[in-house]
């Protein structure tokens, strides 16, 4: 097995073993949090760090999932739901990104961005309003389909890897080196027989897609929501940019370690000091942006690379080799 | 039929006439070189054809079929391919990857993408730089980036924009050569060019452009010595 | 003319006078962004934020020395351009130097320091609803109008009605400032082009500090005519940025006339919007109109932006 492979292998196979050994409910739900989002950590990155779209509005994914769900599940098909649902969240949010894609991605830079938050704000508004088929602010609540944490556990790990192992797949593919070339150079990209818009759509699809599962499997897991919690713009949208940003984005891990540090920070504040945690994720982004523009992994990436480009004996004055 | 035809093409931006009623055709398999005084239209020429404006009158045709309008991806696909004068490396893929990007545009299949790069990369005396990423290269090494990645697109007719700008005596002795040896391959160059040595050494024939007309045609010879290229050029005491 | 169709008149005519003074203060919000836009490129989403800031100075003022809001504009204007000036230069600034894989870091920034501002002002103050109850702040003026033989009543709603004045003098005085001074006309080649203008000697840096002083001080000026008629609370914030940057991109960006043609219409549809058609949805509406305008005018509605 290569090195790589065990550095895989052994924590998977850990956390795979941890709820038989420990059944702590408490921290369970903090691992199955972590693990939701690192799927949207992940799939953000996707579209985000991978593409360089930069989408301030991906809440309207993870709310479309959430609540493709709970008017399924209101319909009155039970249980079968919690594996049916997450696919149709995840469909349901890939089609609203065909339709978003369509209209945004006439924009570029800033203005995509802003316009997709502005697409997602519509989103919450229409939830809030459409009391007939999304109840309004009251909100869906319905009984998990599982009483045991464990059953969740492995759903959201499942998720998770399948997620990694996708994001991963494709960026080594030929739609990666697009996607990349997209976010380095678009005129170049479109120069070089890359059809911009179409490419931009599949991968907005594709991160759309795995967002979308993860508020299904929200909506599943928590029993409850409302427009106020799936299409937030600060907790959802912009978390998850900061999430894709802690850990470094256009790596393929750094949003997952982004995701749990941001859980582990979260819940080290909501026990001891009772509040401020936003404030506090409020500088960090400050200061990551000032400081640390390509996260943890990308700065240890960068180091790393810096390193290895000195040990090499390239002479730079090499001209017409 | 010629590779590549132009009829009646012009452009206009707000006030300015950039390009007015260009006709001209380059024929399969030959070095036609473009010149004209800076602001001339020439690369507005090339964006046109490449796609990235439409012309407002006129038709552009690749192999007898209407291009103009096209978008740029389109227009590459059809066998066409450019590089920039101001030069866009993908940054922060290695050079291999950045032709491997446009190697795509003829494979879906990975390691056939790598070896269409790697026989560009070979072609273009890259060898050495193939995994240094991008960003990190000398001018002279970007523009040949833009020359790798061109050919990785197999092209039939290749658009250099400006090439030669900015290099060394012996990188443009250098650049001649590779230019020559893509032309041996059988693949058409129209080439935008500022350096009259080199382009009257590599081009078959020559057209000139001024204010976005055409006022000459012709045998570089013939170009040269035109009275309204040198007033052009030199203005009009030197005609 | 009958009474129903006297009352119909009546109750447009009101919805449209609202719509107008509320326009008015909508512009004093779009201005500050409009022209942090089009000198600096730079995109504000803490715009909304520097608001609330500037309402719980207000408020303090009011509630500590019992400072009238109209009053202690003069606090706020410059306490909110030093706080602006200050974000430039510390952070937005060195930002624009900084290389990463993501675009926009400076739009992010911007989105850091709103976190920190409103989620500060909830330690500071909870998140409760704080209110600065001046006297005259249900006061109304009323004019009874002649239509056809029939009276309507129209009021208008005095701290409003003030707002509209004050807003729509300092978008005027700003306007002067632009065309007449030095200070305005180093903004304004800033505006159309840095790089010219820092060759023609201007410190375009200092004037990125100024410009970005003066938003912050126009939508804090908002945020305390504002006082006297709003609910103060933490997260008052980001509805007023998503309103600024529909009225930017309706103006057109950098364009000052624009900015107030951009507040009108948007405080004219927002009224409009709400009483005949839908009150849940008027939001909706203003980002719905955002992104066409995005997409088909990207100049705006009057074709004219320095961007």
């Amino acid at each position: 097995m290569t090195k790589k492979a065990v550095f895989l292998v052994v924590p998977a196979l850990l956390v795979l073993i941890f709820p038989l050994a420990f059944e702590n409910p408490y921290i369970l739900h903090m691992l199955i949090l972590s693990m939701l989002w690192i799927v949207l950590g992940v799939s953000w990155n996707l579209l985000g760090g991978f593409t360089g779209q930069v989408s301030y509005g991906h809440a309207a994914f993870f709310g479309t999932g959430a609540y493709a769900t709970a008017i399924l599940v209101k319909s009155g098909q039970p249980p079968a739901t919690a594996w049916w649902g997450l696919l149709v969240g995840g469909l349901a949010a890939a089609l609203l990104a065909t339709f978003i894609g369509w209209i945004c991605f006439r924009l570029r830079g800033p203005y995509f961005s802003l316009s997709v938050l502005a697409l997602s704000e519509v989103l919450r508004l229409v939830a809030l309003n459409w009391k007939e088929v999304t109840n309004g602010a009251e909100g869906i609540l319905f009984l998990p389909a599982f009483n045991d944490k464990g059953a969740y556990y492995y759903i959201i790990f499942a998720i998770a890897a399948i997620t990694i192992f996708a994001v991963h797949r494709v960026m080594k593919s030929k739609l990666g080196f697009y996607f990349l070339a997209i976010r380095e150079d678009q005129d170049a990209a479109e120069s070089l027989g890359i059809d911009t818009t179409k490419y931009k759509l599949i991968s907005l699809m594709i991160s759309a897609f795995f967002t979308g599962v993860a508020g299904s499997f929200y909506m599943n897991y928590m029993g409850f929501i409302d427009p106020g919690i799936v299409f937030d713009l600060s907790k959802i949208s912009i978390m998850m940019i900061l999430v894709t940003m802690l850990g470094g984005a256009a790596t393929l891990w750094g949003p997952a370690l982004g995701a749990v540090i941001y859980i582990l920070v979260s819940e080290g504040f909501r026990v001891y000091v009772g509040s401020g945690h936003l404030v506090f994720f409020g500088v960090l982004i400050i200061v990551i942006i000032l400081f640390f523009p390509n996260g943890i992994v990308g700065s240890i990436l960068e180091a790393k690379g810096r390193r290895e480009r000195r040990t090499d004996n390239k002479d730079p004055k090499q001209v017409g080799a | 039929m010629s590779l590549l035809e132009l009829t009646g093409v012009s452009k206009r931006f707000g006030g300015l006439q950039a390009v007015g009623d260009i006709t001209f055709s380059v024929e399969k398999g030959e070095i036609l070189g473009l010149i004209g005084p800076n602001g001339a239209g020439k690369t507005t020429i090339f964006n046109l054809i490449n796609g990235y404006y439409a012309p407002d009158v006129g038709e552009i045709k690749l192999n007898g079929e209407p291009i103009q309008g096209l978008k740029p991806y389109k227009v590459c696909r059809k066998g066409l391919a450019r590089t920039f004068q101001v030069v866009k490396p993908l940054g922060r893929l290695s050079v291999l990857e950045n032709v491997m990007v446009s190697a795509f545009s003829k494979t879906n299949h990975l390691p056939e993408a790598r070896q269409i790069a790697l026989e560009a990369i070979s072609f273009t005396g890259m060898d050495a730089w193939k995994d240094n990423l991008a960003k990190s290269l000398p001018l002279g090494m970007r523009k040949r980036l833009e020359m790798a990645r061109a050919l990785a697109t197999k092209p039939q007719l290749l658009l250099l924009d400006e090439n030669f700008a900015g290099l060394n005596p012996s990188e443009v002795e250098r650049t001649i050569e590779i230019v020559k040896k893509i032309h041996a391959t059988g693949i058409t160059i129209l080439i935008i060019e500022h350096n009259m040595r080199v382009i009257m050494a590599i081009s078959q024939r020559l057209l000139a452009i001024n204010y976005g007309v055409k006022i000459a045609e012709g045998s570089p010879e013939e170009v040269a010595n035109n009275g309204k290229v040198i007033e052009a050029y030199l203005g009009v005491a030197h005609a | 003319m009958t009474p129903q169709l006297a009352g119909q008149i009546e109750l447009f005519l009101q919805v449209v006078i609202a719509g107008i003074l509320l326009g008015g203060l909508y512009s004093l919000i779009g201005l500050g962004m409009s022209l942090i836009m089009g000198v600096m490129r730079i995109i504000n989403l803490a715009h909304g934020e520097l608001m609330m800031v500037a309402m719980y100075i207000t408020y303090l003022a009011f509630s500590l020395v019992h400072v009238d809001p109209y009053v202690s504009l003069f606090i706020v204007l410059p306490a909110l351009f030093l706080i602006g000036a200050g974000l430039q230069k510390y952070l937005i600034t060195p930002v624009m130097d900084v290389e990463s894989v993501l675009p926009q870091n400076q739009v992010l920034l911007t989105v850091g320091i709103g976190i920190v501002l409103s989620n500060l002002a909830q330690l500071i103050f909870s998140a409760d609803y704080m209110s600065v109850p001046v006297s005259y702040a249900s006061k109304t003026i009323y004019w009874d109008v002649n239509v056809g033989g029939q009276t309507i009543s129209l009021s208008f709603n005095f701290p409003f009605l003030v707002a509209f004045a004050i807003a729509i003098g300092l978008g005027a005085a700003l306007f002067l400032f632009l065309g007449k001074t030095d200070i305005g006309r180093m903004i304004r080649a800033t505006a159309q082009d840095k790089r010219a203008a820092a060759i023609m000697g201007i410190n375009t840096k200092r004037i990125t500090y100024i410009t970005f002083g003066l938003g912050a001080a126009l939508v804090g000026a908002a945020g305390t005519l504002l006082a006297p008629v709003y609910y103060i609370y933490p997260a008052i914030g980001g509805p007023f940025t998503s309103k600024a940057f529909i009225i930017t991109v309706l103006g057109g960006m950098g364009n000052i006339a624009g900015a107030v043609l951009g507040g009108l219409v948007l405080g004219l549809g927002e009224s409009l919007g709400s009483v005949y058609i839908s009150l849940g949805y008027k939001d909706a509406f203003g980002f719905v109109i955002f992104v066409l305008v995005l997409i088909f005018l990207p100049k705006g509605l009057l074709g004219k932006s320095s961007v």
